[in-house]
């Protein structure tokens, strides 16, 4: 019989709406059976134990990206981690950093989605639509599959350190974003819509640190695509200088 | 969409299309991404808490604003719900946490009809634990199923499709040899065993890996190595909001699409891959029809009956407010019970009388129901104790639909009427609320148009 061990959840708490409390951990005991993961056991906290824990989730399978924080010094979604996969029996739970929190593990993603619609994040045609959908080869798919793999749930943001002392910078979600239409054949945006994230706040902020790639549940890499944007951004440069445009070349 | 035709022959249309295994990811991101083009105004994190319905017109909805926690009636001359299926009044099912069925509950207790709601899908092969779905390719790609004596019983069954019966056949056995003691124990729950091994690592790694990284993150279990432990779950509501083929409801300006709705394309038991078709062809059809049925204006909604309808609420969110009392996640977890063990794969009249007798008890129960804080912010559990309310009344359609349906139809299986009666029961179930807020069905007669009804063989 698999039997249930004792766990010490940490967990930080912190409500925008009373400041004066100031942010606090609270801690709660919990038996954990193996099998059962972070998430589940903060429905148990929040059913069982203590109703004013704020938190978000919905699907509980690494699809839907709410459930981003901070466990034991990671970040990760807390459905798809494993309570005892730790070497410890004290968990300690914080928000997703480089975010305001508005009340315990959630977190204002207010900047996150500004920078999402900043690039334009969606298909792109001048050519008149056509009657049947635009086809594409496995190469051209293969292209943009990883970015396509995006759950857009911000770890990688939160794990930016630019971000962290630059509030304004792009971050790496919508540079994969943006890198995955640059990338799709069907995509037709003109070498000028590169323009609002090439500057100091754009991809040229990025230190290449590689924290998103490491953060990344889904195996996104965030940075292969701010080195192919500046790739990108060069050549236009170099071929405006030449007099060509995007169209021509 | 990069989305391919999953048929190769080209003799006959391709019957579904796909985006490797993340369709819906794909579709998802691609409408999200439209929204965005289109500049649509959406408003995250805000919780329908009502549908407002006055003399057959719908006027919109009292939304809870979770961030703020302010509630905001929303005048509409259309409302659309695509608020998808009932999976969690189940204790275990593959759907997301927030797949309550509390939209169809809302539209229910506004006063639009429900459809066949006792056609619940079940899937064979889930996750122990977390109900996570192991999809169809998993037996596709040939993976076994064994029971605790080491035997394929599949071959007791169905010797000629063995694993690859469909869905409600596979699990029903599956349930048989659990009912009947050859599963295997597990804190987690009695299972029965996937095995994998025999396709070897390079298959696996190659034409599963979103399954083997489920397995490893979520279970802590490498189908390379180990069998997976599966039981069968609740996976898909067939019934819904009673719409037609332009997705509107009876109740002028109200329509519903998607897993909440039922326009009964898919009877008593959707194919694979038709939950696509549910969301995308009448997810257009919907809008379609809404544009078409507000030209020239469209019946002006009233304020009057809102803001009634938000006092109410605003009550409703008062009396839930006053701490001490009984715990929602309770009775969630008692209606799952219910509904599992007896509304289940395998139904009986005794069983679902004595679930009806049960769900009346925690109805009374919910009227006592209170949450810790006062705070109405980012407060998740008010939602679920909101939520709960529509899904009681989830289940008591389900389990009245299932009771009075007395044949075995699709997903519907009853141990005491074995077969299916095409003669007293090729028709609808609609359940209404009625005067005493009690459901009342009646019945509707079924359109056949080309293919005619045949029974299944095997």
């Amino acid at each position: 019989m698999i039997k249930a061990n004792s766990y010490t959840f940490k967990i930080l708490r912190y409500d925008a709406k009373e400041p004066e409390r100031g942010p606090r951990f609270a801690t709660y005991r919990i038996k954990v059976i193996p099998g059962l993961t972070v998430l589940a056991v903060l429905i148990r906290i929040r059913d069982e134990i203590d109703g004013t824990l704020s938190f978000r989730c919905s699907c509980r399978s690494a699809v839907c990206g709410s459930c981003a924080m901070v466990i034991n010094g990671k970040i990760d979604l807390a459905c798809r981690t494993q309570v005892a996969i730790f070497d410890t029996d004290t968990i300690i739970l914080e928000p997703l950093p480089n975010f305001e929190v508005l009340r315990d593990l959630v977190v204002d993603l207010t900047p996150f989605w500004q920078m999402y619609e900043k690039i334009q994040p969606y298909l792109i045609r001048e050519s008149p639509v056509p009657e049947k959908e635009i086809l594409q080869s496995e190469a051209e798919r293969g292209r943009i599959d990883q970015f396509v793999n995006c759950i857009l749930c911000a770890c990688c943001y939160g794990a930016c350190p630019v971000l962290a002392r630059e509030p304004d910078y792009i971050g790496p979600a919508a540079a994969a974003k943006l890198e995955r239409f640059v990338l799709d054949s069907r995509d037709e945006r003109s070498a000028g819509a590169l323009d609002a994230v090439n500057d100091e706040k754009g991809v040229w902020a990025c230190d290449t640190l590689f924290r998103c790639i490491d953060a990344c549940p889904k195996d996104v890499r965030p940075t292969d695509a701010i080195v192919g944007l500046r790739k990108a951004m060069v050549k236009n440069r170099f071929q405006k200088m030449l007099g060509k445009t995007k169209d021509e070349a | 969409m990069p989305l391919q035709p999953v048929s190769r022959r080209h003799d006959r249309p391709a019957p579904a299309c796909f985006s490797a295994d993340i369709t819906g990811h794909v579709l998802l991101n691609t409408l999200y991404e439209r929204a965005v083009a289109k500049g649509v105004k959406i408003y995250p994190e805000w919780f329908v808490t009502s549908l407002c319905i006055e003399e057959g017109q719908c006027h919109g909805v009292v939304a809870l604003d979770i961030r703020t926690g302010e509630l905001i009636p929303v005048r509409a001359k259309a409302t659309f719900f695509g608020t998808g299926g009932y999976g969690r009044v189940y204790q275990h099912s593959t759907n997301a946490l927030i797949n309550t069925g509390s939209g169809i509950g809302m539209a229910y207790a506004a006063g639009a009809p429900l459809k066949d709601m006792e056609f619940v899908q079940f899937h064979p092969t889930c996750l122990i634990g977390t109900s996570i779905l192991m999809t169809e390719a998993c037996r596709g790609e040939g993976g076994y199923l064994f029971n605790n004596q080491g035997e394929r019983f599949m071959q007791r069954y169905v010797p000629t499709a063995m694993e690859l019966a469909p869905r409600d056949i596979v699990s029903r056995c599956i349930q048989t040899e659990i009912n009947e003691g050859r599963g295997f124990d597990h804190p987690l729950g009695k299972y029965i065993q996937l095995d994998l091994r025999h396709l070897g690592g390079k298959k696996i790694i190659e034409r599963l890996p979103g399954i083997r990284n489920i397995c490893i993150d979520f279970i802590g279990i490498d189908p390379i190595i180990e069998p997976i432990p599966i039981m069968p779950c609740q996976h898909y509501s067939m019934g819904g909001i009673d719409v037609d083929k332009r997705c509107a409801s009876d109740i002028r300006g109200f329509y519903a699409g998607g897993e909440c709705s039922c326009v009964s394309v898919h009877g008593g038991n959707r194919l694979g891959g038709n939950s696509l078709l549910d969301t995308i062809v009448f997810g257009k059809l919907a809008a379609q029809a809404i544009a078409e049925d507000l030209e020239g204006g469209g019946a002006l909604p009233d304020e009057k009956p809102l803001l009634k309808l938000k006092d109410e609420v605003e009550q409703k969110l008062g009396r839930l407010a006053t701490p001490g009392r009984g715990k929602a996640y309770r009775i969630q977890a008692e209606l799952g019970t219910v509904l599992d063990e007896k509304v289940g794969i395998f139904r009986t009249r005794k069983e679902m009388e004595q679930a009806l007798q049960k769900i009346a008890g925690l109805k009374e129960e919910y009227r006592n129901v209170g949450v810790s804080s006062t705070a109405r912010h980012m407060n998740f559990e008010l939602i679920n104790a909101l939520e709960l309310e529509y899904m009681l009344e989830v289940a008591h359609t389900i389990t009245l639909g299932a009771l009075l349906r007395e044949e075995s139809r699709g997903a519907h299986f009853r141990t005491d009427f074995k077969t299916r009666n095409d003669r007293d029961w090729l028709k609808h179930t609609i359940a209404k609320i009625g005067p005493n807020g009690e459901p009342v069905i009646s019945f509707k007669d079924v359109t056949i148009t080309r293919y005619q009804p045949m029974e299944r063989k095997y």
